[in-house]
C-alpha cells in the first residue's frame, strides 16, 4: 500500500530511519500509520503536505527527525496494565526477593521503554501498599524511554482525567493522586521514588546499572528478531541473580533467547534465569 | 455474568449496554436507584451495577448506601460511572461501599479495563 503524497521511495526512507535510530520495524500492514500520525504532524508543523515534511526530514537529522520518530511511535500505556504482571510482582516475585535482601536493603527495578510512567508509578505504588518496610530501603525505580517527550511528562507525574481512569484502582487515585486543575497529579513522595532517563535501548546502559527486576513490556513486539535477541542478552548479562524479567503479554523470551526459563505455575508468564547452568 | 446499568439518560444506558454485551454480560437497565432496586428484587444478588451519580428519585449514591445495607447483595460489585470528578466525591463513593469509580467521559477500553481489575473480564 503506497501512502498518499509520498513516493514509494519516502515510505522507504522513513522505514529505514525509523529502524536506524529506535529499531522499530514498521511493516508494510502499518503503512496506514505511517499515514495517518504523519498527517497530524504536518498538519502541527504547517507543512502543506507530506512530501514537502519528509523532504526537510531528508536534509536535517535533528529537531524535525526526533519529532517525526515520536510521531511513529506508539506511546500506549497505562496503569497496571493487563493486572496480572502486577499481581505476580505482589505475591510471586517479589517476597522472596524482598526476603534476600534483608541484609543488603537494595532493590533496583527498571522500567526500560517506560512511556509516560504509568507502568513504573504501579510499582512504586504497589511497593507502598504491600510491601511498605521496603520503602526505607534505597530501592531504585529506574524508568527510561527513547523519547525524550514522554520522559519529561512522566517526571511530571501528571496525568490526564483519560489517564488515571485507565487500570487505576480508584482506592488508589484517592490515596496517591492530587487534583491539577483539569489533571491528576501524582503525589511528591511517590514521583521522587522514581528517576527517569532519556535512553535509546540500543545504545549503551548505564554502567552500575544492575537491576533485580526488569520490566521491558510492549516494546520488544516493535522490534527485529535479531534486536529481541540482542535485548534479551544484554538483559541477561545486567540481571542480578535470583532477578526476573517481564515482558508484555504478547512478547516471549521462547524461540528467541532460550537461556531463559518461564517461571513455572505463575498467574502471568515471567521470565528468570535458572540457578545452576547447564 | 449479570450486570445492571442504572442511569438517567438512555443513550449512556444504551452505550454502557453495549460495551458489556460485547464482554458476554446479560444487561438489565434501569433509570434511577429505586428502579434499580426494585429490578434487583427480582434478580437477585448479580455480578455487577453501573451506577450514575445524579439522578432522580434516588441517586447513585443512596442506591449504593442501601445496596450495601444488605447482606443478600453483599457479593455484587458496585461502580460508579459519573462526571463527579473530585476527590472528595469519590472517597464518599468507596466509603458507602462503591468498588471502582469511572470518571465521565471515558472510553471502552477504560471500562474493559476496570471489569479486568474487578476480575469480571473474560480475558
Ligand atoms: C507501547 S509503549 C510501552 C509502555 C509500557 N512499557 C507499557 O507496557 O505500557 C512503548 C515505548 O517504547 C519506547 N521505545 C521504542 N523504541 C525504543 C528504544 N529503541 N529504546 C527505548 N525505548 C523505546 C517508545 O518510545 C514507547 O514509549
Amino acid at each position: 500500500m503506497a501512502v498518499n503524497g509520498l513516493t514509494e521511495a519516502d515510505v522507504v526512507f522513513l522505514r529505514e530511519l525509523v529502524l536506524r535510530r529506535s529499531a522499530i520495524v514498521i511493516d508494510e500492514s502499518k503503512d496506514y500509520l505511517i499515514e495517518t500520525r504523519l498527517e497530524k504532524l504536518a498538519r502541527d508543523l504547517n507543512y502543506a503536505n507530506l512530501g514537502t515534511l519528509v523532504a526537510d526530514v531528508r536534509r536535517d537529522s535533528g529537531t524535525i527527525t526526533r519529532q517525526l520518530i515520536e510521531a511513529l511511535t506508539t506511546h500506549e500505556t497505562l496503569f497496571f496494565r493487563d493486572v496480572r504482571p502486577f499481581d505476580a510482582l505482589k505475591r510471586e516475585i517479589l517476597p522472596p526477593m524482598i526476603a534476600a535482601r534483608q541484609a543488603s536493603r537494595q532493590l533496583t527495578i527498571w522500567s526500560a521503554a517506560c512511556s509516560t510512567g504509568q507502568e513504573i508509578f504501579s510499582v512504586a505504588m504497589l511497593l507502598r501498599e504491600q510491601f511498605p518496610e521496603v520503602v526505607n530501603w534505597p530501592v531504585r525505580l529506574y524508568a527510561t524511554d527513547i523519547s525524550g517527550q514522554v520522559i519529561e511528562r512522566a517526571a511530571q507525574g501528571r496525568f490526564q482525567q483519560l489517564e488515571v481512569n485507565r487500570g487505576l484502582p480508584a482506592a488508589m487515585l484517592v490515596k496517591y493522586f492530587e487534583r491539577d486543575g483539569v489533571d491528576w497529579k501524582i503525589k511528591d513522595d511517590i514521583r521522587r521514588m522514581v528517576r527517569f532517563e532519556q535512553l535509546n535501548l540500543l545504545h549503551n546502559w548505564p554502567a552500575d546499572l544492575r537491576p533485580d527486576i526488569v520490566l521491558l513490556r510492549n516494546v520488544l513486539i516493535y522490534f527485529s528478531v535479531a534486536t529481541k535477541k540482542e535485548l534479551l542478552t544484554r538483559v541477561r548479562h545486567v540481571l542480578r541473580p535470583g532477578g526476573a524479567l517481564m515482558l508484555g503479554s504478547a512478547e516471549t523470551t521462547l524461540g528467541i533467547d532460550d537461556s531463559w526459563e518461564r517461571a513455572p505455575d505463575s498467574v502471568t508468564p515471567w521470565y528468570r534465569l535458572p540457578r545452576s547452568g547447564p | 455474568m449479570k450486570a445492571i446499568v442504572i442511569d438517567d439518560s438512555r443513550a449512556i444506558r444504551i452505550l454502557l449496554k453495549r460495551i458489556l454485551v460485547a464482554q458476554g454480560f446479560e444487561v438489565f437497565e434501569a433509570g434511577d436507584g429505586r428502579q434499580a432496586i426494585d429490578e434487583l428484587e427480582k434478580t437477585g444478588c448479580i455480578d455487577l451495577a453501573l451506577v450514575d451519580w445524579n439522578m432522580p428519585v434516588m441517586t447513585g449514591y443512596e442506591f449504593i448506601v442501601e445496596i450495601r445495607a444488605r447482606a443478600e447483595f453483599a457479593a455484587m460489585s458496585i461502580m460508579m460511572v459519573t462526571t463527579e470528578s473530585e476527590t472528595s466525591q469519590v472517597q464518599l463513593a468507596l466509603d458507602a461501599g462503591a468498588n471502582e469509580y469511572i470518571m465521565k467521559p471515558f472510553t471502552d477500553d477504560v471500562l474493559k479495563e476496570k471489569l479486568m481489575l474487578l476480575g469480571l473480564s473474560q480475558d
